[in-house]
């Protein structure tokens, strides 16, 4: 692991995907956030939420629900349970990391 | 994390903010991908290339059409409450990503010395090629479906001018009139699109022609996608207007007489929409990229490179599917992305991410409000080198409903966005 003290030195992005390094790395974290990106980027219509510089813990929260059925959804449940709880942290911590003005996230 | 990883991490995190172009200019070339097909699958693919290479990856886009025209929604042009510019879209953007778009034709494709042939534009050199032509319709399958006989049959199965004369047949039809529209045995593009036409064409009777007829014939023996709700909406919002018949196949059509003929019968139509079968495209086919029933190209899962030429991926609807994977659109941008995430790491001499996972949602538009959808996740196998539908993940909708119908429209601005914003 890094030692704590080089963490803040760097960018908040890369603080957040430390996270899970040691399971899931930054571009598998990329590439399955980048399943999310078709529906959901900055360019999205307003039906349909976006992700980018959104809290992790808010996404996580919400996605767990998604996944539980406690929030009911007509897509995002189903899609959701696709994906193992590790996946759907590192998926988080990804947009969490991103500008909310990025192009096209 | 290792050092080595770590630095990794930083770059990654890098490359995800906002100078690119800075980066691009102090980062040595990786060479360059020319990617064949501006739809879902390549378009994606071109942009996430320059994206996740920080600018690394020289790529040059050769698409034959000046703009860009989604076969998904086009079925809304059919039943008349979207037009054509609604659903088209330009390439202008990918001049910001650093992409280099040419608008020609591919005639050739040259493998061994990596080199393709442009229509009018001479030769061009790749160090990786990517092709992504969605399909070519065998015509050739069905009897009397000749060059003749196609000016006045038409498919509209690739958006664009197609779609619009379909439309004016529709609009220029009796009431009273048959639409009759014929479906090939699967696999073919979009599973459940000829089902949602055959709702818009009916939506569009049903205020302008009541008394006219939609005639499904359907080489399958059954609905190849969301059977209970396409049969629910058919007989809830067009009682007596559709009639579907399973197990007939369309082996021949007379044009002249508006027949389509099936081993059992003879239809007579007032338009007649036949889709023959399916098989990857023409530049494919050319490639020598095809490996299964000469129709579909087999690919390594984990780069989309085919299993016949080493150095070319191939995306979309050419590619022989993995089980349970649809030939949509949603699934060509999910191609997309794992090739160029997988291309950039082999450029770089690494390995590509061995546990990929590709989701798909499809909107099929059942009235001019109201959509159902079918969505899926699908895991790679490492044992069995494939990728395989999450069980207990994916499904369809439990009803039609008008919030669909929302989310339907604004999926398709949203995927536009994501691989030509």
């Amino acid at each position: 692991m890094i030692p704590r003290r080089l963490i803040p030195g760097f960018l908040a992005a890369f603080a957040a995907f430390a996270v899970d390094a040691q399971t899931i790395s930054p571009d598998r974290a990329r590439n399955l956030a980048a399943a999310c990106s078709g529906c959901h980027n900055t360019g999205s219509p307003d039906a349909l939420s976006r992700l980018a510089g959104r809290s992790k813990e808010a996404l996580v929260g919400q996605m767990m629900q998604f996944k539980s059925g406690v929030r009911p959804s007509t897509v995002m449940g189903q899609l959701a349970k696709g994906y193992t709880d590790a996946e759907i942290e590192a998926i988080a911590a990804y947009f969490a990391a991103q500008g909310s003005g990025t192009t096209s996230r | 994390m290792k050092r080595r990883d770590f630095l990794k991490a930083t770059a990654a995190a890098g490359a995800a903010t906002r100078f690119p172009s800075v980066r691009a200019q102090s980062r040595r070339s990786l060479g360059r991908v020319i990617v064949v097909g501006g739809g879902y699958g390549g378009a994606t693919a071109a942009k996430y290339l320059r994206r996740w290479s920080g600018g690394a990856i020289e790529v040059l886009l050769v698409e034959r059409s000046a703009e860009f025209v989604s076969c998904p929604v086009s079925n809304l042009v059919l039943g008349g409450t979207k037009s054509l510019a609604n659903i088209t879209r330009s390439y202008v953007a990918f001049a910001d990503h650093g992409v280099q778009v040419i608008h020609d034709v591919v005639t050739a494709v040259d493998g061994k010395s990596g080199k393709l042939t442009l229509q009018h534009g001479g030769d061009l050199s790749w160090d990786r090629l990517i092709v992504s032509p969605g399909i070519q319709l065998m015509h050739d399958r069905i009897e009397g479906y000749d060059a003749k006989a196609q000016e006045t049959v038409l498919h509209a199965w690739k958006a664009g001018p197609e779609t619009l004369a379909l439309r004016k047949q529709l609009e220029a039809m009796h009431d009273g009139g048959v639409f009759v529209i014929a479906i090939p045995l699967a696999p073919y593009r979009c599973p459940p699109a000829p089902y949602e036409r055959a709702c818009q064409v009916a939506s569009y009777f049903k205020r302008a022609k009541p008394h006219s007829k939609v005639l499904i014939l359907d080489a399958n023996e059954d609905l190849t996608s969301e059977a209970s709700l396409f049969k629910a909406a058919w007989s809830e919002l067009y009682r007596g207007m559709i009639e579907h018949r399973p197990n007939s196949e369309v082996r021949e059509v007379d044009a002249r007489a508006m027949l389509a003929k099936t081993d059992f019968d003879s239809v007579k139509g007032d338009v007649l929409n036949v889709l023959p079968p399916m098989r990857a495209g023409e530049i494919a086919r050319a490639a020598g990229l095809i490996t299964a029933n000469a129709r579909w190209c087999g690919v390594d899962w984990l780069s989309m490179e085919s299993i016949a030429q080493k150095n070319i991926h191939v995306l979309g609807d050419s590619v022989l599917p993995a089980p349970a994977m649809p030939k949509s659109g949603h699934m060509a941008n999910q191609h997309g992305k794992l090739a160029a995430a997988a291309i950039v790491e082999l450029m770089n001499g690494r390995e590509p991410d061995p546990q990929p996972v590709l989701t798909s949602t499809c909107y099929s538009f059942v009235s001019d409000k109201e959509a159902i959808h079918v969505a899926s996740v699908h895991r790679y196998n490492a044992a069995e080198k494939t990728f395989e539908p999450v069980h207990g993940a994916g499904g369809v909708s439990p009803a039609r409903s008008e919030a669909e119908g929302t989310y339907g429209w604004a999926w398709a601005q949203a995927i536009w966005n994501d691989m030509l914003g």
